[in-house]
């Protein structure tokens, strides 16, 4: 006697068209930017020159008058923010089992980081120690005098 | 005549922590202690044997050939996935209890037995056979580097073991799990194979490869040790290639 085995036939349903593989993509591609931006930053910031003493409103509006290290905390921003958010949306995709949950912590995951990258990045070309019109005493001591 | 000394096998006695659950009467799962006198031959699934033959005779655990190879008694023994027939009890620290319990991540119908369903259904969903279009009049032929390259990967006995360690498994029960992308990579860098496509398309899903986050407990379960998570990220990779 023999016996026929039927050709397997399993129509997927489940899949839907997706991202993460750019996702994955993007968490390797920014890890390694992330550490050369954030280690620089961190020893440009804390070792170099005269220390962690040299942090003042200066030395910030000295950094952003510089157009290269504009860029670099832009960069520094954008990828951090992407990435971290990126991050927590894995967590919330391993954690929150409902739909309506998941959509509703992703959601507000994305609103907060466009939210911060939005802010920031106008804050990084917008940033002027020495506002024009401000009252003579909010103004930093390098200013000159209006 | 000097007297015929027979040699006395040593032997020692283990407590045995069984994680049990009766559906019947339980509503909870609870811990249940057990002391066994054992030889050093003895395995963890002797102990198990010994405890229902001789003491309870309802404990409840799947075993079949005994001898790791149908993949039937995958259990947590000391919080680490193994076979209960491949676990030496010498091997484990015998001064301080032994802890069994069944695998996680699936639901458990009664002591150490789960419902492998959503398992099997994963590995189901990988199109776990040869697809092949050409009627030859005789076998396929493949050389033997073809053959090597996914050699690692037809050890495979679905006994969970590498699905039922993975985090990502326990708190997304969605994930297809280590084992089903390792037995998609045993037809996906099949020579004979031509679904390596499809396959790949089918692990590119949102509760594919990339849910894996190369935690490496799957490897460290595996009891045919094959290198499970090498294998998903050479999925990974042929995801991002686009062919096998
Ligand atoms: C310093 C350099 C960094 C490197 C090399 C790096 C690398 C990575 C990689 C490769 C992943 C993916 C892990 C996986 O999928 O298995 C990841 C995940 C993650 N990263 Fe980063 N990252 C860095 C900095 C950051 C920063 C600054 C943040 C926060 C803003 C962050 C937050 C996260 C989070 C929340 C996850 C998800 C964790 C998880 O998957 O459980 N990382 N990181
Ligand atoms: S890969 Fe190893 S641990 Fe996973 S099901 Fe197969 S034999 Fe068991
Ligand atoms: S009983 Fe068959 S593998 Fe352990």
């Amino acid at each position: 006697m023999s016996v026929t085995i039927e050709v397997p036939n399993r129509p997927r349903t489940r899949k839907q068209a997706n991202w993460e593989k750019y996702g994955w993509l993007f968490m390797r591609v920014s890890g390694p930017l992330l550490i050369v931006l954030i280690f620089t930053h961190l020893v440009v910031n804390l070792v170099l020159g005269d220390g962690i003493k040299a942090i003042d409103f200066a030395f910030v509006a000295g950094k952003w008058a510089d157009p290269f290290w504009q860029v670099w905390d832009l960069a520094m921003l954008w990828l951090a923010l992407i990435h971290g958010t990126n991050g927590m949306r894995t967590i919330v995709n391993d954690y929150a089992g409902q739909v309506k949950v998941r959509r509703a912590l992703t959601t507000t995951l994305w609103a907060v980081c466009a939210l911060l990258i939005l802010l920031g990045t106008l804050v990084i070309f917008t940033f002027d120690p020495c506002p024009a019109g401000a009252s003579a005493e909010l103004l930093a001591s390098f200013c000159p005098a209006q | 005549m000097a007297e015929l000394s027979v040699p006395t096998i040593e032997s020692f006695t283990v407590t045995l922590i069984v994680r049990r659950f009766d559906p019947e009467n339980d509503t909870e799962p609870k811990w249940e202690d057990f002391d066994v006198e054992m030889y050093g031959t003895d395995r963890v699934l002797d102990a198990l044997h010994k405890i229902k033959w001789e003491q309870d005779g309802s404990l409840t655990f799947r075993r079949s050939c005994a001898h790791g190879v149908c993949g039937s008694d995958a259990m947590r023994i000391n919080g680490r996935n193994r076979l209960a027939c491949k676990t030496l009890i010498k091997d484990l620290d015998i001064s301080k209890p032994i802890y069994v319990e069944p695998i996680k991540g699936l639901p458990v119908e009664k002591d150490l037995i789960v419902d492998m369903t959503p398992f099997y259904k994963a590995y189901l969903e990988i199109n776990p056979f040869l697809v092949a279009t050409d009627k030859p009049k005789k076998e396929r032929l493949q050389s033997p580097e073809e053959r090597a390259r996914y050699d690692d990967t037809t050890k495979c006995i679905l006994c969970a073991a590498c699905t039922s360690s993975c985090p990502v498994f326990w708190t997304d029960g969605q994930y297809f799990g280590p084992a089903a992308i390792v037995n998609a990579h045993r037809f996906i860098f099949d020579s004979r194979d031509e679904n390596a496509e499809l396959r790949l398309d089918i692990l590119n899903d949102k509760e594919g490869v990339w849910r894996c986050r190369t935690t490496f407990n799957c490897t460290e379960a595996c009891p045919r040790g094959i290198e499970v998570t090498k294998a998903i990220a050479e999925v990974k990779q042929a995801i991002l290639r686009g062919r096998a």
